[in-house]
């Protein structure tokens, strides 16, 4: 996989030493809080309810063992031994104090990890597949375009103070595992009739109090163009993206309110200006970093795998192979997803221990690497089928076999009102709840495919517009409601879901999920999701369900 | 205090322009700074008479307002009435890039020295700021290597790359 040089590491270095600067200048009183914040945000470090949060960047996703050991020796060392995966593809500590940051962005430094622009109005973490090198479909490597994303948009000197956050999502497949129409820029690599590598990008979408599906304003914008064409785009936005209202200020609403061919005519016209061949990045520093993610040294193996079968044998790990490992390019692999949603557990939680396990597997195992998913799980990209017993069994031994992938239980939460200081309401114990009511592996398997996404707050961290079912935690007089949401989706086929209707109490959430998927069982057609069923039917059956009570009542 | 920048060397200077406040009537001294709606107004009549003319920009003004004025004039300040409303980093990065202003683009308002280098890779090359002139430049100077081309010329992490690869190559020729 990817690797720092010289200068990569003196970049990381160079804003370490920066920032333990500015946490002195914090410290003795020179730096005012108010001061203090934009920097200590670009450095991903946030003041939470309980105490200081590091966000440390994961780019696009990519862990090599020896990162994995890192986080789990910060969790130990500095944080209450675990760390939070999360739907950017990062990973939190929520128990960091101010003074220790600069030794562990130091430590974190030495595993070639940082907490750059994991926060802050600037260009954040790069979001791409999980299963990028591993997936059949792709037309391309993704991470390849992410590096080059990750390096120009690192201290971009224009771009640092942008009206808002700013994020772009990279696929390189037609299934979409990156929620790419839900980003400030989502960018989906092609090649055109005449086999040329260009992207689609779709700008303005985004979630938050006001969710928008992107818009394509470029069908195939040749891939050499990749960074003047960014370039074009931020500098529309930063000089005109709304500065007056917070909640205003994300690039969907100038796209929204200017119209997205006015927002594609602009950011041409600024394309045109622009000096291009001195902005885009050179053929040969593509090829460099093509060259530094390697090739996998893939093994030649039959297709199918005897002792892959004859584990069936065991029903546990029969689930698991069916939920969790999906085909892999090579014939022989697969892609091992490992679930960080076990029954009853905060979602995207991980031990050190667990860290420490899976970064054992995947050397043993997985060509050492691991990826962090935008729903808070893992993956081991490159598992041989032969060696997938042996991985099931590894992860059981740390609580990590859990056989849930796209089901039911594998929702997306966010902190909630348990850790985060903007949240309405809780999110975790609902998620815990909804996990419980479906704890039957066979009727949850039965249901098949639902996405459950749930946000403690109108800002939307758990996704909740583009669940299948979404909920979203709203204030009522000071009491915590739930408002759910139908129909929505993150992937290839992207949509807002629809308000199923008035905003339910704690107790009643996970009671309410079980009617809608009771519904859904008595009326589906062969091979429908739960998602398919909904557009079939629209919201009619399954409103009536879950509100049949209070008609009565 | 105000800080220049001149070939790779920042320094004090004795700020010769006059600022023109809202509604102030125009000083007599030779240089002033005018708010873009009063250069607008009165800015013809005071090049016509061979005075200093600089623009000072509100992040909202738009830089496209005085490409047919910016070789009359001698320098454009671009304010950040909040060091976060990074608006003039693209005013800077646009008045040296596309329209080639050779003039002095100063950068002023809450002038940080967290934000330095952000500045002076913009174009920025004069600083109204109370941070001191050595201050200053170390934060400017801050990062060893930059990865993206910008209006200071800098050559990015990609090309010092390059240049590299190509001397090794030579060396091993």
């Amino acid at each position: 996989m990817f690797q720092y040089d010289a200068i990569d590491a003196a970049m990381v270095a160079d804003r370490n030493a920066e920032f333990r600067d500015q946490v002195s200048r914090r410290l003795s009183g020179e730096l005012t809080e108010d001061q203090f914040k934009p920097l200590r945000l670009m450095n991903g470090l946030y003041l939470q309810l309980h105490s200081y949060m590091l966000r440390v960047a994961i780019p696009y996703g990519a862990l090599s063992s020896a990162k994995m050991r890192a986080l789990a020796h910060v969790a130990r060392r500095w944080d209450r031994g675990y760390g939070h995966f999360t739907t950017r593809q990062n990973i939190q500590f929520h128990w960091i104090k101010l003074s220790d940051t600069p030794d562990v962005l130091d430590y974190l430094a030495t595993a070639e990890l940082h907490a750059i622009q994991t926060s802050g109005n600037c260009i954040r973490n790069t979001t791409s597949d999980p299963f990028a090198g591993a997936a059949a479909e792709e037309v391309d490597d993704p991470r390849v375009w992410s590096e080059v994303i990750r390096q120009w948009s690192t201290f971009h000197p224009e771009f640092t103070y942008l009206p808002r956050k700013f994020k772009i999502a990279v696929t390189a497949s037609p299934r979409d595992r990156t929620a790419a129409r839900a980003h400030d820029i989502g960018l989906v690599l092609r090649r055109n009739r005449e086999g040329r590598l260009g992207f689609e990008v779709i700008v303005g979408g985004g979630m938050g109090r006001t969710p928008y599906i992107g818009a394509t304003i470029r069908e195939h914008l040749p891939a050499e163009h990749l960074l003047s064409y960014l370039t074009a785009i931020l500098r529309v936005y930063n000089r005109f993206g709304r500065r007056d209202n917070l909640y205003k200020a994300r690039i969907k609403i100038l796209v929204a309110s200017l119209g997205a061919a006015e927002f594609a005519r602009l950011a041409d016209e600024a394309w045109e200006a622009m000096d291009r061949p001195r902005a885009d990045l050179p053929d040969v520093e593509l090829a460099r970093i093509r060259a530094s993610f390697g090739l996998v040294d893939f093994r030649t193996l039959p297709p199918r795998s005897e002792r892959f079968e004859a584990a069936k044998g065991d029903k546990a790990f029969a689930r698991f192979a069916r939920n969790n490992i999906v085909p892999h390019k090579v014939p022989g692999y697969g892609i091992v997803q490992v679930s960080l949603k076990g029954i009853g557990e905060v979602p995207g939680d991980c031990t050190a221990d667990q860290m420490e396990a899976l970064a054992d597997l995947a050397e043993r195992y997985g060509h050492g690497e691991i990826r962090v998913t935008h729903e808070q799980n893992l993956v081991l990209p490159h598992v041989a089928l032969d060696d997938a017993p042996a991985v099931h069994a590894g992860l059981a031994a740390v609580g990590l076999a859990t056989p849930n992938i796209n089901l039911v239980s594998d929702m997306i939460a966010c902190p909630g009102l348990d850790y985060c200081a903007l949240a309405n309401a809780r999110a975790i114990p609902i998620a815990q709840a909804i996990s419980e009511t479906f704890a039957d592996p066979d009727r949850a398997e039965q249901v098949g495919e639902l996405k459950i996404k749930i946000s403690g707050c109108i800002n939307a961290c758990g996704h909740h517009h583009v669940g299948h079912i979404g909920i979203l935690g709203v204030d009522k007089k000071g009491e915590e409601y739930y408002q759910l949401t139908l129909g929505g989706s993150g992937a290839e086929d992207a949509a807002i879901g629809h308000v199923l209707g008035p905003a339910l109490s704690a107790d009643r959430v996970a009671d309410a999920i079980d009617k809608l998927v009771d519904v859904y069982l008595a009326i589906r057609q062969p091979q429908e999701r739960f998602l398919d069923t909904y557009r079939r039917t629209g919201v009619g059956p399954f409103k009536a369900a879950v509100y049949q009570d209070a008609h009565q009542a | 205090m105000l800080i220049r920048l001149e070939n790779d060397h920042f320094h004090l200077v004795e700020d010769r322009f006059a600022p023109v406040g809202e509604g102030e009537a125009i000083a007599d001294t030779v240089a002033v700074i005018l708010s873009l709606s009063r250069f607008q107004a009165e800015g013809e009549a005071l090049l016509a008479a061979g005075r200093d003319v600089g623009v000072r920009m509100a992040p909202a003004d738009r830089v496209e307002d005085l490409i047919c004025d910016l070789p009359r004039l001698a320098l454009v300040a671009l304010d950040f009435p909040k060091y976060r409303d990074g608006r003039a980093y693209s005013s800077a990065v646009m008045l040296r890039e596309t329209y080639g202003f050779d003039g002095e683009v100063r950068a002023v308002g809450d002038v940080l020295i967290d934000q330095a280098w952000n500045m002076v890779r913009c174009g920025f090359d004069a600083f109204e700021t109370s941070v001191g002139p050595n201050a200053w430049a170390a934060a400017a100077r801050r990062y060893r290597h930059v990865y993206q081309a910008s209006a200071d010329h800098r050559p990015p992490a990609f090309v010092e790359r390059s240049q590299a690869a190509r001397r090794l190559a030579a060396q091993e020729g």
